[in-house]
């Protein structure tokens, strides 16, 4: 059997905002034993009189961040309205609390470098987390495997890492970043302003070709959709990994 | 760590959800909150078998296979499940109302030689998962071809899945198609991937070596 995934009293060591409503954490681990890019952790918070909960995150960081003394990982969480943890990271973490953190859990929903590419990430929303890793690790391992991100977001207020992602998208490695704004788009916008359908897909996929490898990660129509949507467009099932948000993910 | 440590300023939500009720806390496994929302998770796309092509198998160590086409799993006797639910990602749905013929029901029609300790389960879209035998039987498992009585939708599983409610729910095979039967365990797809190889909820047996 397996040493079991401990439980790690993680040090908040920064707070960054995101958009209004996400906010990312950098959580200082004392042994942190690595991640693959699409991991995640889970937390867990206790109350005095011994009430506790947990939930899990995507971790947002690359694996090569992590190498710091006993290792750091960035979690990026949306407030969920009325979310018993999310709610509280939002409104009552600060730099120095700490609670308790054990990972990385998850063995699927991975992309390393070595695997090689091409790469479609399909994100809607906060989804984009665990693809901002892959996207970050793409980056630090200095992969030129050709990536695309076809990210939706509602309004261009909310699309999360927008700086970073247009630096990476810049940045000559052969990373493509489309958006999609499906409730409100800024004066002059070009880009798409629908949801995720076929026709998108068959578009942003179009320079990859059938053999790239799919990471999907968003609110479950999203996922079922653009799922359904590349198996039809010919890729085979196998290649197309998902992972999603569902709506009790407080 | 065995001490709890607890966090600054956290409260918690704790009994709002149950109205009073008082019991729903003594039926929510550790680390677990609970949820009237039917949550999809999978790691790859909906498998659809056109239900003409759809069958299931019993296999393995029994006298002779048995299959059924679907109209012929749907004259099994079945009988409706209320059962609670609970996903290793941490939400848990109470009272989930299924309808399907028990895993009882489905090994009747074989002999089970008696080397077999193990089924596996085996899916559309190459899904697997281990269960040892003497966690289906006894009303344990079922096969649910509908929920809250209506056809069980693809994403959750469609036209069948397995139901085991004792165990987290991944072991409650979506897309099911067949049991073997074996005599060696054999860790199946999230059983291979860092998940618990039985996956009690209440021992809060999520990942290997928990």
């Amino acid at each position: 059997m397996a040493a079991p995934i401990q439980w790690q009293l993680a040090t908040v060591t920064g707070v960054r905002d995101e958009t209004a409503s996400v906010r990312s954490f950098t959580l200082s681990m004392p042994a942190w034993p690595g991640h693959r890019a699409g991991q995640h952790v889970d937390i867990r918070l206790t109350a005095e009189d011994g009430y506790s909960v947990e939930r899990s995150y995507s971790i947002a960081s690359a694996p090569e961040a992590a190498a710091q003394p006993g290792g750091s990982v960035e979690i990026t969480v949306e407030r969920i309205p009325d979310g018993e943890v999310s709610a509280f990271l939002h409104d009552v973490v600060v730099p120095g609390d700490r609670f308790e953190v054990r990972g990385p859990i998850g063995g699927y929903f991975v992309w390393e470098a070595a695997l090689g590419g091409p790469l479609l990430l399909v994100a809607g929303g906060s989804g984009v987390v665990p693809l901002m890793a892959m996207l970050r690790h793409r980056a630090a391992a200095g992969s030129g495997v050709p990536a695309r991100l076809l990210y939706s977001s509602r309004g261009g207020d909310e699309i999360i890492y927008r700086p970073e992602l247009d630096e990476l998208a810049a940045d000559g490695s052969g990373l493509g970043v489309v958006h999609t704004l499906t409730r409100s788009q800024p004066p002059g916008w070009t880009g798409y302003a629908r949801r995720i359908d076929e026709a998108m897909l068959s578009e942003v996929l179009r320079p990859l070709g059938a053999s790239a490898r799919v990471f999907i990660c968003g609110p479950t129509a999203l996922v079922e959709n653009a799922a359904n949507a590349l198996v039809r467009l010919g890729l085979p099932a196998a290649q197309v990994r998902t992972e999603r948000f569902g709506p009790t993910g407080t | 760590m065995s001490e709890r440590y607890v966090t600054r300023g956290f409260v918690g939500r704790r009994g709002t959800e149950d109205g009073g009720a008082g019991d729903l806390r003594g039926r929510t496994p550790p680390g677990q909150y609970l949820t009237s929302d039917f949550p999809v998770l999978s790691a790859g796309p909906t498998p659809r078998t056109p239900l003409d092509r759809w069958s299931f198998r019993i296999e393995g160590l029994v006298s002779g296979p048995v299959e059924w086409s679907w109209d012929e799993f749907l004259k099994l006797p079945a009988r409706d499940w209320v059962v609670d639910i609970s996903c290793v990602t941490k939400w848990t749905h109470l009272d989930m109302r299924w309808r399907g013929p028990s895993v009882d029901t489905l090994l009747e029609s074989v002999d089970i030689d008696p080397k077999a300790a193990f089924a596996i389960a085996y899916a559309d879209g190459g899904y697997t998962t281990n269960l040892p035998i003497d966690d289906v039987l006894n009303g344990q498992a079922f096969v649910a071809y509908e929920y809250d009585g209506k056809p069980l939708a693809p994403e959750h599983g469609g036209p069948a899945r397995l139901v085991v409610p004792a165990r987290y729910f991944w072991k409650s095979a979506k897309w099911v198609r067949g049991l073997r039967l074996q005599e060696r365990d054999e860790p199946g797809f999230w059983e291979s991937l860092g998940y618990h190889n039985r996956g009690d909820q209440w021992l809060e047996e999520r990942y290997s070596g928990d």
